[in-house]
């Protein structure tokens, strides 16, 4: 029974986002301003290059190798920046310009990553999140920096 | 059944992190910085059910297997672990305001003075992306106001195109009556919301 509810919250949280991202349409999300080294995007399987002015979008996974590093800004004026030697998913991504509501989870699976939230994590204290591969952060309008081992 | 269930989950990781990460350490950092504009701010850290919330500045956790551990971290070693991402990052947004001629989409004359100032700032970026916010007053409904501040956006960025600047980097949106600059109340004319916000990023 509480299996059979969680199931109905996880397909109603996921049409509610889809819903979110119909109204940005498959839109670039984001986009690379800096880059150093050896930097890539992998799309639906896809390899491509992280070059400065590169956009992206939502599910997008973002590689740095050694002595690398990228710059990201996010539509919401999120700003993510990854050291070396990181992997950088940006798993879900929704955001209404107009009225300021959105939804931004992103994971660090590996290397280090500075954040600075933007208008996002301001609209509401849990619509922006960073995932490590065991913990899960709750992103309250603030600059911090994560690392993943 | 659920606690049962993340009971195992969280003894099922905690074998895993110790065999995957070298002697069970720790296999993260989160580090809360201090904020430009000073004001307050926090991450909350949660691993399964246990949270950790950081709220000061340098405030600190290591994600350990089982919960996360609280610690003061010093700017010393953010440097030394977080330089290189810290150093990538991307100059942050550059704003401007322009203000209207009531009721219409013509910038103020000061405003349309300023106009060289937001191509300069374009100008100095490396891939500018730029976003023109139309805003209005609070005088009428909202249907209203959003096609008005979709109106005083739209001629800013046909202004900012017959600049210069592609197309492709600039967006228009319209934010109505919803985030005013001086707070009024409903239906009052108030000229320093009658306005357009250009986002240099």
């Amino acid at each position: 029974m509480v299996f059979a509810l969680t199931r109905v919250g996880v397909v109603a949280t996921v049409l509610a986002a889809m819903s979110l991202s119909t109204l940005v349409g498959a839109a670039e999300i984001g986009q690379i301003k800096t880059a150093k080294g050896q930097v890539t995007i992998e799309r639906d399987g896809r390899t491509l290059s992280g070059t400065v002015g590169a956009r992206l979008q939502s599910a997008d996974v973002v590689k740095t190798g050694a002595d690398s590093s990228v710059g990201i800004t996010m539509d919401d004026d999120s700003l993510l920046s990854a050291g070396p030697g990181s992997v950088l998913s940006l798993d879900r991504y929704a955001f209404e310009p107009t009225t300021g509501q959105g939804r931004f989870d992103a994971s660090l699976n590996k290397g280090t990553l500075a954040v600075i939230s933007g208008r996002i994590a301001k609209g509401s204290p849990d619509a922006m999140t960073v995932r490590t591969p065991t913990a899960v952060l709750g992103v309250r309008g603030t600059e911090f920096v994560v690392s993943s081992e | 059944m659920s606690a049962f269930a993340s009971v195992v989950r969280r003894a099922v990781s905690w074998v895993l992190s110790c065999v995957l990460v070298a002697g069970c350490a720790s296999s993260g950092t989160i580090v809360l910085l201090p904020e430009k504009d000073g004001h307050a701010t926090a991450v909350v850290v949660k691993e399964g059910d246990k949270e950790l919330v950081l709220d000061q500045p340098y405030a600190a956790a290591k994600i350990t297997p089982l919960r996360p551990s609280a610690y003061r971290a010093s700017p010393q070693e953010v440097d030394a672990q977080f330089g290189a991402a810290l150093a990538a990052q991307p100059a942050r947004a550059t704003a401007f305001t322009l203000y209207f001629v009531h009721g219409s989409d013509e910038l103020t004359d000061e405003s349309k003075q300023d106009v060289d100032r937001i191509l300069a700032e374009i100008a100095r970026r490396p891939v500018p992306d730029v976003l023109v916010v139309g805003h209005t007053d609070a005088v009428g409904n909202d249907t209203s106001n959003d096609a008005l501040g979709q109106q005083r956006a739209d001629s800013m960025r046909a202004a900012l195109i017959g600049r210069g600047l592609a197309p492709e980097n600039v967006r228009a949106i319209s934010r109505g009556k919803r985030a005013p600059a001086v707070l009024t109340s409903d239906g009052v004319a108030e000229p320093r919301n009658r306005r357009v916000e250009i986002l240099v990023r």
